[in-house]
């Protein structure tokens, strides 16, 4: 048992586990963690769409008119919000599974190098995101 | 697995080994992935009027057809790595586990045959 544990026993508090409650609001997470359940919940989500993603892939693909149909399911500003969405969960999957596979190779493994990787994946998948997002809404 | 060697320090614990095959999987199909992701986001990010003819064609190669089809393939055994990773940690009760792997595991393999279906309509 643990120093901190044992201590907490002696002054007679009650030992508890770590409950969902003090994982989103009484501990500030490292960027790791933060990473790591963004990970997960984006990918979650993108097999929900993938239905959705699949029929706008057949719209697209079948014929001329059903390219004019994808073109006019697309153009809908909600849609668009939608795949912008679907696209920064792909980017943040894509670029924290890339740090995944440096980690498999034991490279930057220790606790600060994994700390650094873990904002750059943040701030390059949000940087990628907004480039798709602008040619998403026909900037360039 | 000789039995004879299946003692002490190499006693065999798990015999299925799909943890390793699954993990390895895992991350071949990631980069299979990021190949063809580059390919695409390539295109999207380069394309400066974005017609059918021009997105068709590209889907029309036999050879992409194929590359497409393969991707896809990997894409949604990847989901599946990930998605039973979710329901194991998650859901604690054993039949609706079970229900909800099986449930994965019918719709990737119907998204599967769609994909096919999708990549040679064109």
């Amino acid at each position: 048992m643990s120093e901190a544990i044992t201590k907490q026993q002696k002054r007679g508090q009650p030992i508890r586990n770590v409950n969902i409650g003090d994982i989103t609001m009484n501990y500030r997470q490292p960027p790791s963690a933060i990473v790591s359940i963004l990970h997960r919940i984006s990918g979650f989500g993108m097999f929900l769409m993938l239905p959705f993603l699949l029929y706008l892939l057949q719209e697209s693909l079948r014929s001329e008119i059903s390219f004019a149909h994808f073109a006019g399911i697309v153009d809908n500003l909600f849609v668009k919000v939608i795949l912008l969405g679907l696209s920064w969960a792909y980017l943040h999957h894509f670029t924290a599974g890339i740090r995944h596979l440096f980690m498999d190779n034991h490279l930057a493994l220790d606790k600060d190098a994994a700390q650094k990787t873990a904002r750059w994946v943040l701030v390059i998948s949000l940087a990628l995101t907004v480039v798709v997002g602008l040619k998403l809404f026909g900037v360039f | 697995m000789a039995s004879k060697n299946n003692i002490g320090q190499r006693r065999l614990v798990v015999g299925a080994h799909y943890g390793v095959r699954d993990w390895l999987a895992q991350r071949v199909t990631a980069i299979l992935m990021v190949v063809y992701t580059v390919i695409l986001l390539g295109t999207f990010l380069t394309a400066q009027n974005f017609t059918y003819e021009g997105w068709a064609s590209l889907f029309s190669r036999q050879w992409f057809k194929l590359f497409s089809a393969v991707t896809f393939f990997g894409l949604f055994y990847h989901v599946w790595v990930g998605l039973r990773d979710i329901w194991m940690d998650y859901v604690k009760n054993a039949g609706i586990k079970l229900f909800l792997q099986c449930a994965t595991v019918l719709a990737l393999l119907a998204y599967a045959v769609w994909t096919v279906q999708i990549l040679w309509s064109v």
